[in-house]
């Protein structure tokens, strides 16, 4: 009989490394099998409405009529708002703990915005009903509909919307990026802040010409990790948004966003066309969520060049 | 630049950054605040160890979420740990070539699962054939779990210096023994403070249980009957036009975020005892 | 040395974790689990049931989750729990779905109102409305609390000149099921527009006056927090949140207020006529009735549970749990403001019960086994109760 040359990475060591590899192959069948549910449930759907799946803007359970694009719309509004104000707070905060702060003061500090982040969804979405929201309708809506000729802050508010929840998630994803940043903004190197000290430079030069430049990766990478944290981000944002489809740039207006509509309705969806359309959010999210951090991980690469 | 302006702009600079840091650390002390005053309201001895009673009824307790949430963690680590610390190690000291790093994206991919998606999959993969249950409702959390103890567990083994394999080796230890015992015993502390964050996360999540552990106002007799959480309290308590049924949101609260923050702070005094 | 040690550590670790978790699979006395989902409407009385039921049966314990009538049903028909409960009967698609699977029973197990809740600060007295004007509010040509036809229906009410907030439920509902069946007899226009349904869009006019929130719980939820709001929720809700709701005009002309004894004279005309247990009962309807003191947005609320059973475990408790609460557990309904069943829908009620018997299922496919092969992979087989694999 000839002797069967195994592939060189089959040559394992010992009965762990075999197990070991089963135990990988297991891993990758079932993230196929996901994606291979996903897959199939989503596919009436998609063939029902096809392109128009994507495209319309209509969410109507008893028509049978069902389209992504409120939801996609609501969850990409909030994340990237979210993002938008997160990212500089979550610069500063780094600063103040790496260049302002005496060591002990900022090690506790750090400590105590971690905490934020452990926090679960659904108590910072129990203090959203009953402190945020309201606080919202009642204090900062009428502040900001003095400015009602931005269409940001036009129209009635419940408290409940896009803005209450886009407050949530700028509070969920802040420390994520806050102590990815922390982290970097340790490493850069003394003797170049020191450099730029003596030329005379103050703080806020040398963290624009010497910490941003030098940490450019992490900063790209914390601002991932917390847009795809607030991409995902279902109850929470459930609690407070409002619950009603609706693509439109106010942030008073309730809103509904992908995680939101499956977390509210997927139960009850009584026909498999509903179900089906469920589920195609939910592939879409997924891809979304894949889809930044295969980008964030390209640039990422490109940037360490 | 005249060093007026230089100098305006760095004091402003450092006023909005001092502002940053009061603007997300003055909510996360309210929320502190809230959960501890209104919670502290609803824990007492029959909160803790009561099955909850009809709405409308005063009293009753919580011991079904407490249960809920044991045995679903424990259920979750259960299935999550062997597959994730061997996949881990196949991926620092076994895994040979390219392939090594296709099978850790593809395995990746399992982290951006939204938590929402993974109660769905858990739904149309077991519920429907198994009905809901805590099995389920642990197949959920695993889903999130297990690329956390993947990545942790490879990276907790990739930080073992290398002349501890090379004096297994050169002792004459097969390579199995060398990892068991040597590898992973150094790496323990990394890896188990890796399972306690995947563990102060899971037990937070109440979307994957929304399809699955469906909830129950019972003990827990069986892994294969529906359980309560308490996050899922919490989140069906919330919503709910009861007052009572608000303070025991807020009870729940309490004692979830007493029992994450433990784990965060264990992990955090871990980490520091063990020098790492 | 230090290596044993951590071996028997390890190995300790998990015996105590499978003798924990065998431990607490052991049954307690062969405890059996029913589980049940659907109306909020009746959640009031269900959860009442399953304690009550549980302190005479203690081995057995009845799981109810409250997530609308519209999910009881997806559940029955899914086959993920053991009975529904929904104030909607099921309609044509859902029947015929229900119909390729097995026999399936409608129990009215009780009846129950929804009733026109409404949040106006400092006001006392209770408003009266008639049917055609609280369609009018709901398809948005009433906008305001002092419009003049609500004025004339409370000539001595001073009424708020503030929006009406108006609110609907999120999700597929029961209690939406049978208000829009009330509105579909009193207005022409919504008959023609919306019609009877479980879930629905507000009109266009009603612009950014609307809310949706899930479950009655929800509904009422946002009510109390809403000044100037207005929704359609069950009776039993309104009570225990010490919600105000509106004294009705009914077809008869008389303004009624909602209690056991106005549902009850709603429901009265229709118990000769119910369809057999086993059929569909769509065109069963208890609103806007022209018995004079009929309240007119009554409605039964029905158990739905397939004749055949899988678990042959579960049969004797099953049939015990619906004998209970068709018989004794109708004490229980009026001091939660629902109406017991007369004694002929019981006796009908107990006839369909008796025919529910055992039979067994085989089924397979691809994922099946692909699936039940990851499952057992990743899950050793602790359980004495088998899985029903294929």
């Amino acid at each position: 009989m000839n002797e069967r040359k195994l592939p060189r990475f089959l040559k394992l060591d010992d009965w762990l490394g075999y197990l070991s590899l089963l135990a990988s192959v297991a891993l990758i069948i079932l993230v196929l099998i996901l994606f291979y549910e996903l897959a199939i449930q989503s596919l009436q759907a998609l063939k029902t409405f096809g392109i128009s799946f994507f495209t319309g803007t209509e969410w109507n359970p008893v028509k049978g009529v069902f389209s992504a694009l409120p939801f996609i719309y609501g969850t990409l509004f909030t994340s990237t708002l979210a993002i938008l104000v997160a990212f500089p707070i979550s610069i500063g905060i780094a600063i103040v703990l790496t260049e302002i702060l005496p060591r002990n003061i900022a090690e506790i500090l750090s400590t105590i915005i971690e905490l934020i982040a452990a926090i679960p969804s659904v108590v910072i979405g129990l203090w959203g009903i009953f402190y945020l929201a309201p606080m919202v309708r009642d204090s900062l809506a009428p502040i900001l509909s003095t400015l009602s000729f931005i269409p940001l802050f036009q129209g009635r508010t419940f408290g409940y919307s896009y803005l209450t929840a886009t407050l949530v998630l700028i509070l969920m994803i802040t420390p994520i990026s806050t102590s990815v940043y922390n982290e970097a903004f340790k490493y850069v190197p003394n003797d170049l802040k020191e450099a730029m000290y003596a030329l005379g430079a103050t703080r806020y030069e040398v963290v624009r010409k010497v910490i941003i430049p030098y940490t450019k990766s992490s900063l790209l990478a914390g601002i991932i990790l917390a847009y795809g944290r607030a991409i995902g981000e279902t109850l929470a944002v459930t609690m407070v948004i409002g619950n009603k489809p609706n693509i439109t740039l106010s942030l008073l207006a309730p809103g509904y966003t992908m995680a939101s509509v499956i977390a509210n309705e997927f139960l009850e969806a009584t026909n498999t066309l509903y179900v089906s359309s469920l589920v195609a959010l939910g592939f879409i999210l997924l891809i979304i969520s894949l889809l930044v951090n295969y980008i964030g991980g390209v640039i990422l690469r490109r940037l360490e060049k | 630049m005249k060093m007026r302006t230089r100098k305006i702009k760095d004091k402003i600079f450092t006023i909005v950054s001092i502002l940053a840091v009061i603007f997300i650390t003055l909510p996360l002390a309210h929320i502190i605040y809230t959960v501890v005053i209104n919670g502290a309201q609803a824990i007492n001895l029959e909160f803790l160890t009561k099955l909850p009673k009809p709405p409308g009824e005063i009293g009753g307790g919580i011991i079904n979420a407490i249960e809920g949430t044991a045995v679903l963690v424990g259920l979750t680590l259960l299935i999550s740990f062997p597959p994730g610390l061997l996949t881990g190690i196949y991926l620092s000291e076994y895994g040979k070539g390219k392939h090594v790093n296709i099978i850790r994206d593809i395995i990746n991919t399992l982290s951006g699962l939204p938590s929402i998606v993974a109660g769905l999959l858990a739904y149309t993969i077991i519920v429907i054939k198994y009905g809901f249950s805590a099995m389920s409702g642990a197949f959920a959390l695993s889903l999130l779990a297990i690329p956390y103890i993947v990545r942790t567990s490879e990276e907790a083994i990739k930080m073992v210096p290398n002349e501890i394999r090379e004096a297994g080796l050169a002792l004459g230890l097969p390579k199995w023994k060398v990892t068991l015992y040597l590898v992973l015993g150094a790496a323990r502390p990394r890896i188990i403070a890796g399972v306690l964050l995947a563990t102060a996360r899971i037990i937070g999540e109440a979307a994957p249980l929304l399809f699955t552990a469906f909830g129950s106002p019972h003990h827990v007799t069986s892994l294969f009957e529906p359980v309560s959480a308490l996050p899922l309290i919490i989140f069906i308590y919330a919503i709910s036009p009861y007052k009572d049924w608000h303070t025991k949101a807020w009870g729940a609260a309490l004692v979830l975020m007493i029992i994450v923050l433990t784990i965060n702070f264990a992990v955090k005094y871990y980490m520091k005892r063990t020098r790492i | 040395m230090a290596i044993d040690k951590k071996i028997i550590l390890g190995v300790i670790v998990i015996i105590v974790i499978i003798a924990g978790v065998w431990y607490s699979m052991q049954p307690r006395e062969e405890v059996i689990a029913l589980n049940g989902a659907g109306s909020s409407f009746i959640y009031p009385l269900m959860s009442k049931w399953a304690s009550e039921f549980h302190k005479a049966n203690k081995n057995i314990t009845i799981n109810y989750q409250s997530i609308g009538s519209g999910g009881g049903i997806r559940a029955i028909l899914d086959g993920t729990v053991d009975f529904a409960a929904s104030d909607a009967p099921l309609n044509a698609d859902e029947y015929s779905n229900a119909t390729a699977k097995g026999t399936i029973i409608h129990l009215p197990i009780t009846i129950g109102a929804v009733v026109i809740a409404y949040n106006i600060p400092d006001l006392e007295k209770r408003l009266i409305l008639s049917g055609d004007v609280i369609a009018d509010i709901y398809l948005g040509h009433i906008t305001k609390w002092n419009d003049p036809r609500i004025q004339e229906l409370n000539p001595d009410v001073t009424l708020p000149n503030e929006d009406i907030i108006v609110v609907k439920r999120s999700d597929g509902s029961g209690t939406t099921y049978v208000f829009t069946d009330y509105l579909s007899h009193v207005s022409d226009e919504w008959k023609n527009t919306i019609g009877k349904t479980k879930i629905f869009d507000f009109p266009g006019t009603i612009g950014d006056r609307g809310l949706s929130a899930k479950g009655n719980e929800g509904v009422t939820g946002v009510i109390l927090q809403n000044p100037y709001s207005i929704g359609y929720i069950e009776l039993t809700y309104a009570i225990q949140s010490e919600l105000n709701f509106a004294l009705l005009k009914n077809r008869a002309g008389n303004i009624v207020d909602a209690n056991t004894t106005t549902i009850g004279a709603a429901a009265e005309g229709a118990y000769e006529s119910l369809p057999e247990s086993t059929a569909s009962w769509e065109n069963v309807t208890i609103v806007d009735q022209s018995t004079p003191n009929a309240y007119p947005i009554s409605s039964f609320v029905y158990v739905l549970v397939y004749e055949e059973q899988k678990d042959s475990t579960k049969i004797e408790a099953l049939k015990k749990w619906l004998t209970w609460i068709t018989t004794d557990g109708q004490d229980y309904a009026d001091p939660l403001h629902y109406v017991p069943l007369p004694e002929s829908i019981r006796q009908k009620n107990l006839v369909a019960i008796n025919n529910i018997h055992s039979t067994s299922e085989v089924q397979a496919s691809s994922l099946d086994t692909l699936t039940t092969i990851l499952v057992t992979l990743m899950i050793k087989p602790l359980s004495r109760y088998s899985l029903p694999i294929a």
